[in-house]
């Protein structure tokens, strides 16, 4: 049994270990398994469910079919037509999430979406290809980006900062988001469940009071749950709503 | 804090891109093409199905129109025939009774003719019975037969005072 609550984000050595368990840069690690796990888990949503290919679906048909109409509603309403070839980047973005973040809701199992580097990873990923579409797609005018049409001449030296600010802080704010999320659900999670433990280990009727957090946990997990999605969403929407300043940048 | 051990970072990044970088494959060349096929598939299909009912429902359409037509050209054409018929039955009847009269007219006519012809000959003949029979009687009472011319005038001015 962990004793501290943040044992449960320790990542621990599996399989190609250095020497003294050192970690290397291929080593295979829990948050390497939960990684796996995660595109399994998408895998055989996406591409197990869809074997029938049947007109009337089933059950894993119907929520492949669900999963694959939410994203591309989101890309269609928020990005619009240009946003259709970014479709199964994003797919993957939000399947990868919600399935890191459903799993690491398993008692026993690793938050993949806990850890801030895998967060800020997905995150830097987002906005260094947006950024790159962005110039790609609309030259040196992406630059009239840190300057809102409009705005008089004289705020220029105190817009611009901001917008710049604003503009780089995106995949802070994003991958904290996500990662602050789980680590402070998770912990929650264990230092209530730790706190039943502790209650009805005082022994008499103190132990009965142990049913308190215990309710406590129960309800937590159920907000846990919704939030795994959540912010599974949130990362989806906040890609495609930065994907859709980039494509659909007005030219004057 | 482990988040924050920095000696995890490396190998969380190279399995994160290797894990992403076959989802990302999977999903793209795989997974969606094959959701979208099947999604795509299922609108096509609904699409067809309706359009097929409402072909078939114009179709139908289209045979109680012309059966409706069949059925109004059927019932004027009874209606000619019937008219027709009626026509020519009563033009016969008219020709007939046309015929009948004529002849009938006819037939009054030479009976009119032939009455008069007999009443002209009887009437001649009483005459001649009425001249011989005065003749007897003057020759009776008198002894003496009387001229034919005197008897015949006499008969014909008592037929002329009477038959006036």
């Amino acid at each position: 049994m962990a004793t501290s609550p943040l044992d449960q984000f320790k990542v621990k050595c599996i399989a190609f270990c250095g020497e003294g368990g050192q970690l290397q840069a291929f080593s295979f690690t829990n948050a390497s398994l939960f990684m796996v796990l995660s595109v399994a888990a998408a895998v055989l949503l996406m591409v197990y469910g869809m074997r029938q290919r049947s007109l009337v679906p089933g059950r894993l048909q119907s929520v492949a079919e669900l999963s694959y109409e939410f994203v591309a509603n989101m890309v269609r309403e928020n990005v619009g037509p240009n946003g259709r070839q970014y479709f199964p980047f994003i797919f993957s973005l939000f399947i990868f999430v919600l399935m890191a973040n459903m799993l690491g809701m398993v008692p026993y199992s690793f938050t993949v979406t806990s850890h801030i580097i895998v967060t800020f990873a997905l995150a830097m990923t987002v906005f260094l290809g947006i950024t790159l579409i962005a110039i790609v797609r609309n030259g040196i005018h992406f630059f009239t980006h840190f300057m809102p049409a409009g705005v008089p001449m004289w705020l220029a030296p105190v817009i611009v900062p901001i917008e710049i600010i604003s503009y780089l802080s995106r995949p802070i704010s994003l991958s904290l988001r996500l990662c602050a999320n789980m680590l402070a659900g998770h912990t929650t999670l264990k230092v209530f469940a730790g706190f039943v433990v502790s209650m009805i280990g005082m022994g008499g009727a103190l132990s009965a009071s142990g049913i308190l957090p215990l309710i406590m946990v129960t309800a937590l997990t159920a907000l846990e749950f919704l939030i795994a999605f959540l912010q599974a969403y949130v990362f989806a929407i906040l890609t495609c709503l930065y994907l859709a300043e980039a494509v659909n940048m007005e030219h004057h | 804090m482990p988040q924050l051990d920095t000696a995890t970072f490396l190998p969380q990044l190279v399995w994160l891109l290797i894990t992403f970088a076959i989802l990302y494959v999977l999903m793209a060349k795989v997974a969606l093409p094959r959701v979208a096929e099947v999604v795509d598939g299922r609108r096509k299909r609904l699409e067809h199905d309706l359009e097929e009912a409402a072909r078939l429902k114009r179709e139908t359409e289209k045979a109680i129109a012309d059966y409706e037509q069949a059925l109004a050209q059927a019932r004027a054409k009874a209606q000619a025939i019937a008219g027709e018929t009626r026509a020519r039955i009563s033009a016969e009847q008219a020709a007939t009774k046309a015929k009948l009269e004529a002849e009938i007219t006819e037939r009054t006519k030479a009976a009119e003719a032939s009455i008069l012809a007999a009443k002209q000959q009887a009437l001649s003949q009483l005459k001649s019975v009425a001249a011989d029979a005065a003749s007897d009687v003057v020759a009776r009472l008198s002894g003496t037969a009387p001229s034919n011319d005197a008897v015949s005038a006499a008969v014909d001015q008592a037929l002329a005072k009477r038959g006036a």
